[in-house]
């Protein structure tokens, strides 16, 4: 909490989707806060609602009923064109299958988040140094995606999405396509991520070990969160 | 530059299909440049023709004759600076397949009218004092390898027997549009003929070319020719040089038409071929455009890396058949030049082959970008899933 204020703010949030005339419920009245700083693991078994609430967080998708508010700001009320500007300048993305471009380079891919600021080539050349530095693969900034381990790419994923500074990052399953090893490596990455640089980390995740990385495990089951399940670590 | 970068390696990520849809459109670049040019040789006579000649001829039709009397009464028409006459003769040189245009004409005249054939003095000079002699164009002389003082021979189809002309001169073109491949030789020649063999047939031209002072007059000039030969025996029907040459153009309007509308099929096939491989590469992509927009990247970022895909195909396309186009027009103009005499890529062929392209990479971008644009963050990340 800063100033008594939560930093994510979730209240009461619903939704849905349609398939034709099929209304289905995804998540159902769901409440709860996250502090700044907090590195938190979204579980639950497959459809109770976590990829759905971790987009919703994200602002890229958005809810049916309820308010999310993040830092201050009611990210339900934002248009599509407010959107985007906010997750460019908030959030960073980490997919489960990296969802890297790859007709770009390592270097580049990074670097294409920076596009959207007004960072010179310079300073966004230097951004894009530290960032492959701190994960490790400054040495492979001129590799292809398809020249790179599934580990190393997930690596230049976490890369792109924290070199623009944003406050939060949302991970979609990150380990989920990845050896034990690699695995180990990018949660060790996330945890620094979270202790060094103090982002909020906001994870879905399968997988208790990756859980286990986190501060704060929440469970989701059916669309709505399991309190009972709630461990702070 | 990352923009620009990224925008043209998509644009040859599937290289076989970017490639293939590049030459499907210098194919179609050098098609398009080709039926335009068709129609534009069709038209050479008429850019050819000038503001100040004026053609009279039979107001019944082209194959009835005039009286060389009116010559002088046409000289004395007020604004009329210069006077001259032919006959179209229509021979064949050894066999129909050698066509070319030919003409008897009244020699010092006629040039006089058609300063764009450029004759050297000495050619001229020797052109005039011999009867028999003919002046040819610099085409038709490298067609079938003349030399001037080679005896030509010529089938008569209008005037019969074999009649016998002496090369005398070769003329050049002053400009692009000019033709030179025509065959002229002296009117007097002919009728002196004509009056042993036919003499109902001397004494007669088929057209007088006539110079006027000022083109300005040129109406008024036509009016007062045709008027003074109204009610005559040979009634006159007087208009522009490029009013005649489009008459003849009128003729066959029905082929142009069809050729233009060939020449839009053309684009609109290629068009179609690229709209088709922007929308799969697209479709094959949707996935990375929920990660451009999750990221930040707005439908204006998204629609110009599309746009852009789809120009750069579109525009190697049209560069690569652009520089096509001017050899491939010269083979052409080569082995058909008895056909097409003028037949030259014009910078309106070229400025419109640059319109064709871009107009297929926009349109070819539209319902693709729409598509990416729209793409639900969401549900296309769940697809690589």
């Amino acid at each position: 909490m800063e100033n008594g204020k939560p930093f994510i703010d979730i209240k009461n949030v619903c939704k849905s989707y349609r398939r034709g005339s099929l209304v289905i419920p995804v998540l159902g009245n769901i409440s709860f806060d996250i502090r700044r700083g907090e590195f938190l693991a979204l579980m639950g078994p497959s459809g109770s609602g976590k990829s759905t609430l971790l987009n919703l967080i994200a602002g890229i998708d958005k809810p049916d009923r309820g308010t999310i508010t993040i830092d201050g700001i009611d990210i339900t009320k934002l248009s599509e064109t407010e959107l985007a500007h906010w997750r460019a300048a908030n959030v960073g993305f980490i997919f489960q299958f990296y969802n890297l471009i790859p007709v770009l380079t390592a270097f580049e891919n990074v670097e294409l988040p920076l596009l959207l600021t007004s960072l010179s080539k310079k300073q966004r050349q230097e951004h894009v140094a530290f960032a492959l530095k701190m994960v490790n693969l400054d040495d492979r900034m001129d590799h292809y995606p398809g020249q790179l381990s599934g580990g190393q790419q997930q690596l230049v994923a976490i890369a792109r999405a924290f070199v623009t500074d944003p406050a939060i990052l949302v991970a979609d399953e990150p380990t989920g396509d990845l050896d034990r090893v690699s695995a180990d490596e990018v949660l060790s990455l996330m945890g620094r991520l979270n202790s060094e640089l103090g982002k909020t980390i906001i994870m879905v995740t399968h997988d208790p070990r990756a859980a286990q990385k986190a501060r704060l495990i929440k469970q989701l089951e059916k669309g709505q969160m399991n309190a009972k399940c709630q461990v702070d670590i | 530059m990352l923009n620009v970068r990224l925008i043209f390696k998509n644009a040859f990520r599937s290289k076989l299909r970017s490639t293939l849809t590049v030459a499907g459109i210098a194919l179609a670049i050098i098609a398009f440049g080709f039926l335009r040019t068709v129609v534009d040789a069709w038209y050479a006579g008429v850019e050819a023709s000038s503001a100040s000649r004026l053609v009279t001829r039979n107001s019944i039709s082209l194959i009835f004759p005039l009286p060389i009397s009116y010559k002088e009464k046409i000289r004395q028409v007020e604004g009329v600076d210069k006077v001259s006459y032919g006959n179209w003769f229509g021979g064949i040189y050894i066999e129909e397949k050698n066509f070319f245009a030919n003409f008897a004409v009244e020699p010092k005249s006629y040039l006089e009218l058609y300063p764009e054939y450029i004759l050297s003095e000495e050619h001229k000079m020797a052109f005039l004092k011999d009867r028999k002699g003919a002046v040819a164009g610099q085409n038709l002389v490298e067609r079938f390898a003349w030399k001037v003082g080679d005896t030509i021979t010529l089938k008569g189809t209008i005037y019969p027997g074999n009649w016998e002309f002496v090369l005398r001169g070769v003329y050049k073109g002053r400009d692009k549009s000019t033709d030179e491949s025509q065959f002229f030789f002296h009117w007097d020649y002919l009728n002196e003929i004509m009056k042993k063999i036919a003499s109902v047939r001397a004494d007669q031209v088929g057209f007088y070319l006539i110079g006027v002072k000022d083109p300005t007059l040129a109406v008024s000039v036509s009016e007062k020719i045709d008027r003074m030969f109204k009610n005559s025996l040979a009634e006159t029907l007087t208009e522009t040089e490029r009013s005649f040459q489009l008459s003849f153009i009128h003729m066959t309007e029905a082929i142009l038409i069809v050729i233009q509308v060939v020449s839009l099929i053309v684009i609109i096939i290629i068009l179609a071929v690229t709209a088709n491989t922007m929308a799969m590469s697209v479709r094959e992509r949707l996935s990375e455009f929920a990660v451009l927009k999750t990221i930040g990247f707005g439908g204006g970022h998204i629609t110009m890396m599309i746009f852009g895909e789809s120009l750069i195909i579109a525009v190697i396309g049209c560069v690569i058949g652009i520089v096509c186009t001017f050899p491939a027009a010269d083979i052409f103009a080569s082995e058909m030049s008895n056909y097409f005499p003028v037949f030259v890529v014009t910078k309106e062929t070229i400025y419109l082959d640059i319109a064709a392209s871009l107009f297929i990479g926009v349109i070819s971008a539209v319902f693709p970008s729409l598509r990416a644009v729209r793409v639900q963050i969401a549900e296309n990340l769940m697809r690589v899933r």
